[in-house]
């Protein structure tokens, strides 16, 4: 779908390359645990709410 | 899906940079993102019900998301636009940085993650409602409207006022009449707003084959359609204070603002804003208020806005303080304790 002569052709730096992929990889690493660690709390919060309503 | 990425005409190709993690972020639109989680987090506080602390910021963290979901997918779609515009072309798209078809994929992977976590976690009113706001703001307004009728901005802004109405659901399980004037009030702030700003930006709208107002119009039209849009705007900015919304300092906040912001209306109105071209349209200055003293501080680094692009400018950036200042006053009241203000019939 992508039109070759319109996209990027560059070959950068493959210090710097490889220096933002494992930045990117991180990030994204960073935002999946966080996002794991969000729906546990979550679930810890609601079940807590529920079983206080049971009493 | 996947669309090319488009260049801008100034982009060295063989100098483009491996894409780095705040480029893509950049994709989410962080400064809109953060005027998003303001206005949700004072209709979850104003609310005034009780929700855990920490489910009402899953709730605004929900809603940021999905707002700057449909950034990404703003920033997909537009690229060609963007590309034509000095005030967007350095955006991670068109600068060649992110593919568009990245930028897709991470909208609607945050869409979907922020509606269903919103779904699960808080309640399906508050989903359902953000789950709207964010196809109105990707495909009513980005792929339709924008490059379709010079009323873009008019409906489009639907989708920027719907927040605190989340937020409100979020807290409440319910939207009630209140939680819609908020809506209303930033549903009417849209359109003098963005018509200042494209007051003294029309040329690059333009270029870039968008319609807005002053490009279909003409100026004169779009300074008369500011000042109509203000009288409308400003007295629905103080009806909270009669409806148990707002408080003593909001009405206070909304009189003496909106006392301003009529004033610099007007200014507009009389002026010749937007009849010649500015030459001054990078981004710093598009948030500069310009004041005579500021002036002459400028004018040895860019050239002097031209006619009454000043007033614009003016009421552009005082649009923003004024919106802020409103949201912040319903937050602070809500936060205190005091009692808001009805109306007895």
């Amino acid at each position: 779908m992508t039109d070759p002569k319109k996209t990027v052709s560059a070959k950068p730096d493959a210090d710097q390359a490889l220096k933002a992929r494992n930045g990117r990889n991180i990030a994204l690493a960073l935002g999946l645990v966080a996002f794991v660690a969000l729906v546990f709390v979550v679930t810890l919060v609601r079940l807590g709410a529920n079983v206080g309503n049971r009493f | 899906m996947a669309k090319p990425a488009v260049l801008s005409p100034d982009t060295p190709t063989d100098t483009v940079r491996a894409a780095r993690w705040q480029d893509y972020f950049q994709l989410l639109k962080p400064r809109v993102m953060s005027l998003v989680v303001f206005t949700a987090a004072t209709g979850l506080v104003a609310a005034r019900t009780h929700i855990h602390p920490l489910l009402g910021a899953v709730a605004v963290l929900c809603i940021a998301v999905g707002a700057g979901a449909s950034g990404a997918l703003n920033m997909w779609y537009d690229a060609d636009i963007d590309a034509k515009m000095r005030r967007t072309r350095g955006r991670p798209v068109p600068a060649g940085l992110v593919e568009g078809s990245e930028a897709a994929t991470l909208g609607v992977v945050l869409s979907l993650l922020s509606v269903m976590l919103m779904g699960m976690a808080i309640n399906w009113l508050a989903a359902g409602l953000l789950a709207f706001t964010i196809v109105f703001y990707a495909v009513v307004y980005t792929m339709w409207l924008k490059r379709w009728t010079a009323q873009n901005i008019v409906i489009g802004g639907l989708a920027g006022a719907l927040p605190p109405a989340i937020g409100w659901a979020a807290a409440s399980g319910s939207a009630p009449l209140n939680a819609w004037l908020m809506v209303l009030i930033i549903f009417l702030w849209t359109p003098p707003h963005f018509w200042a700003l494209s007051l003294y930006i029309s040329t690059d709208y333009a270029k870039a084959g968008v319609p807005m107002l002053p490009v279909v119009k003409g100026a004169r039209e779009t300074r008369k359609q500011i000042l109509l849009y203000s009288l409308v705007f400003i007295p629905v900015c103080l009806a909270p204070a009669a409806t148990g919304l707002g408080g003593p300092l909001y009405l206070a906040v909304s009189a003496l603002g909106g006392l301003v912001f009529l004033i610099l209306a007007w200014r507009v109105f009389r002026s010749d804003a937007g009849d010649a071209a500015d030459p001054r349209t990078g981004d710093r200055a598009l948030y500069e208020v310009q004041t005579p003293e500021a002036a002459p501080a400028v004018e040895g680094k860019r050239p002097p806005p031209v006619g009454g692009a000043k007033d614009a400018r003016n009421l552009f950036a005082f649009s923003i303080l004024y919106l802020f200042a409103l949201f912040a006053a319903l937050l602070a009241e809500a936060m205190i304790g005091i009692r808001a203000l009805e109306l007895s019939l």
